[in-house]
């Protein structure tokens, strides 16, 4: 297997924590709120997930656990980002620190412990293609993320929900006015991102590397958060991002793999490189974030 | 929650201004709350709440030696907070000063480690200002691409940081690895001349601590007396007014965050120059992130700084004493700091707004 078949085959897999996330965050932000605790709500997730797998209680029940913790977390920004006002950008930064506290002080004594991860499906003919087979083998949650992504996609763009979470963004005095609960829309829409989030660090933890250390998320929290940036708030971009992240992590172990002499710490800084790199064109174009930008982003609401 | 429960829920109401009361009162208020919030969690945990509330935050104040680890750790968390709280107050989120201090470490660490036989009291000076300056380079990558590509500063200083500590590993794995360190990741012992001289005989505390002092004074009379100072405040508060006033706003950004990196990297050339005496993989215990809290709690005052700065390190002390006598794992002190933050942030929401109790029958209808 050569490199480009090796990135193909496990690119999905490393950008479904990317994607999951950036697609909550997607969310939040089209609802005019900016949630900067994505990296704190992916680590409480991935040591909730963690522990539910390694003691038995299985994948589905780990996933469950892990969105409905994060969830809650990120109830907590909901409550004093947007009940009491307070600073979005403060109010995420401290629930990062408080998400990644949690989660080193529950998974203190699971440190170095593995689970086990999940099989990959292959979807028959398509993954005995030649070079390109690999994309089509992967485990039952990529599959989910594609088909979240798809439904997210869609529900922006098709039905009255997706509209109403961007009328709540783009002019919440408009939506007020009209009858909307703007506060309920967004408190529901950081909701969804913190569940998304959760989802993403169970991934991480007990899917695509089934062994718990202590920051094992890594950054990967802000890389989505730049990725809807990247993305211009569109979903299908956003895939598109969190695909070539995914290849981009992959290009460490590709390199080692083909005995290039290169520092692994320029390799694990790859990602936060090109995120720098790629952040700086995308943002350059000031047009672009213009047309595409949410109008109300991290401004409070105020009747 | 159907809607006759929410209409019991007290509302918030805009004061006609600030209340001054509610400024000093906010702190002690969200420590209180912190304080409670983690007891409950000490005890889910199955630990005991007395000790651990002895262990937090009483043993660093019962002895001198304790209460001189205090004043350590202060130095750090005051220099980079004051830094910060410059641009937090010109809405510049500079959340990146863990990344200057390991880069304000590694500039300090050059000189004594290319040029292990210098001696002289110019040393540690001259350490401390590359420090300051590699911090402030650090820094400017981040200025850079908010100012000329209009990129978000919260996340590229962040990513810089990840980089920083990725470039610390490299320094220490290799090039820069004390060949006779038993292969652990650590330089050379610097030599005698490279250490900040101490200030208090018998403890660490050295004459950092008295730059962070001094520092903190040129703070508050930058923000408060000089007229630099006052444009930096008006482009974060109204930044419409400030370009009207010809105020620049990417000149405001540059001051910002060189500000912020020039004293982040001072603290990292203090701590290799002070304490470490070598560059080491764990030179940063999360500063460069606790400094983010400690400004905030200090009201984004130079003054309150000063206190909430040296409360911080307290705690700092109080979670490694909680570690050992109480057993409580170290990472209870970052969700201590995290805790603190947001119950400070629900705290300073009274300072505009006000509670008021909607009676029955006086139905509020707009």
């Amino acid at each position: 297997m050569n490199a480009i078949q090796f990135i193909l085959a496990g690119m999905l897999a490393a950008a479904t924590p990317f994607l999951l996330a950036a697609l909550g965050e997607l969310v939040v932000e089209r609802a005019g709120v900016l949630n900067l605790g994505v990296e704190g709500l992916m680590a409480l997730g991935a040591v909730i997930a963690f522990i539910i797998v390694y003691h038995g209680g299985g994948h589905l029940i780990g996933f469950v656990a892990a969105g409905i913790c994060s969830a809650l977390l990120s109830l907590v920004f909901a409550i004093i980002a947007l009940v009491f006002r307070a600073n979005q950008v403060a109010a995420g930064l401290a629930i990062g620190i408080l998400g990644q506290g949690l989660s080193a002080l529950f998974g203190k004594s699971y440190e170095s412990l593995t689970v086990k991860g999940l099989p990959r499906l292959a979807l028959p003919w398509f993954s005995e293609l030649p070079i390109i087979g690999g994309l089509f083998t992967q485990d039952i949650v990529v599959w989910f993320s594609l088909a979240g992504t798809l439904a997210i996609w869609a529900i922006f763009t098709f039905t009255k929900t997706g509209l109403v979470i961007r009328a709540v963004g783009e002019n919440p005095k408009a939506a007020h006015a009209i009858g909307y609960p703007v506060i309920l829309v967004r408190t529901a829409a950081v909701a969804f991102g913190g569940m998304m989030a959760g989802f993403a660090g169970a991934y991480a933890a007990v899917v695509y590397t089934p062994l718990w250390a202590d920051g094992m998320i890594a950054g990967r929290g802000w890389i989505a958060i730049a990725l809807v940036v990247f993305g211009t708030w569109l979903t299908g971009r956003i895939f598109l991002g969190a695909c070539l992240f995914g290849a981009v992590s992959l290009m460490g172990p590709a390199a080692q793999a083909t005995g290039m002499d290169v520092p692994s710490q320029l390799l694990s800084s790859l990602p936060y490189l090109v995120t720098i790199i790629v952040l700086g064109i995308i943002s350059a174009d000031r047009r672009l974030l213009k047309l595409n930008g949410v109008a109300s982003l991290g401004e409070p609401f105020e009747r | 929650m159907s809607r006759p429960a929410l209409a019991l829920l007290p509302i918030l109401i805009r004061r006609d201004r600030a209340s001054l009361t509610a400024t000093l009162l906010a702190p002690a208020l969200a420590l209180a709350a912190a304080l409670i919030l983690n007891l409950g969690l000490y005890v889910l945990l199955g630990r005991d709440p007395v000790a651990v509330v002895h262990a937090m935050l009483l043993e660093p104040f019962l002895s001198w030696a304790s209460f001189s680890e205090v004043l350590l750790k202060t130095g750090p968390l005051l220099l980079i907070a004051q830094g910060l709280a410059i641009g937090f107050r010109a809405k510049v989120f500079n959340i990146g000063a863990e990344g200057q201090f390991i880069l304000g470490a590694i500039f300090a660490s050059a000189l004594p480690i290319w040029f292990p036989q210098a001696t002289g009291a110019w040393i540690w000076p001259a350490m401390l200002l590359l420090g300051a300056i590699g911090g402030a380079l650090w820094a400017s990558i981040t200025a850079f691409w908010r100012v000329r590509l209009n990129a978000n500063e919260i996340l590229v200083s962040l990513m810089l940081s990840l980089v920083a500590a990725q470039l610390l590993y490299y320094l220490l794995l290799g090039p820069w690895k004390d060949p006779n360190g038993f292969n652990f990741p650590q330089s050379v012992m610097f030599q005698y001349d490279a250490m900040v001289p101490t200030l208090i005989p018998g403890t660490r505390v050295n004459v950092s601590l008295l730059i962070a002092f001094a520092l903190s004074a040129a703070a508050w009379i930058f923000m408060q007396k000089s007229f630099m100072g006052y444009k930096l405040q008006v482009g974060g508060l109204a930044p419409r007014a400030a370009g009207y006033a010809g105020f620049n706003q990417g000149w405001a950004i540059w001051l910002s965050l060189l500000i912020g990196g020039f004293a982040a990297g001072l603290a990292g050339a203090a701590e290799v120059a002070g304490p470490l005496g070598q560059l080491q993989r764990s030179i940063s215990t999360g500063y460069g992130y606790a400094a983010i809290i400690v400004a905030y709690l200090g009201g984004l005052h130079p003054i309150g700084i000063v206190v909430s700065a040296f409360f911080m390190a307290a705690l700092y002390i109080g979670g490694d004493n909680a570690m050992v006598s109480a057993n409580l794992p170290i990472a209870a002190v970052r969700v201590f700091q995290g805790s603190l933050l947001l119950a400070y942030l629900v705290a300073i929401t009274f300072v505009r707004y006000r509670l008021e109790w909607r009676h029955a029958g006086h139905r509020n209808t707009s």
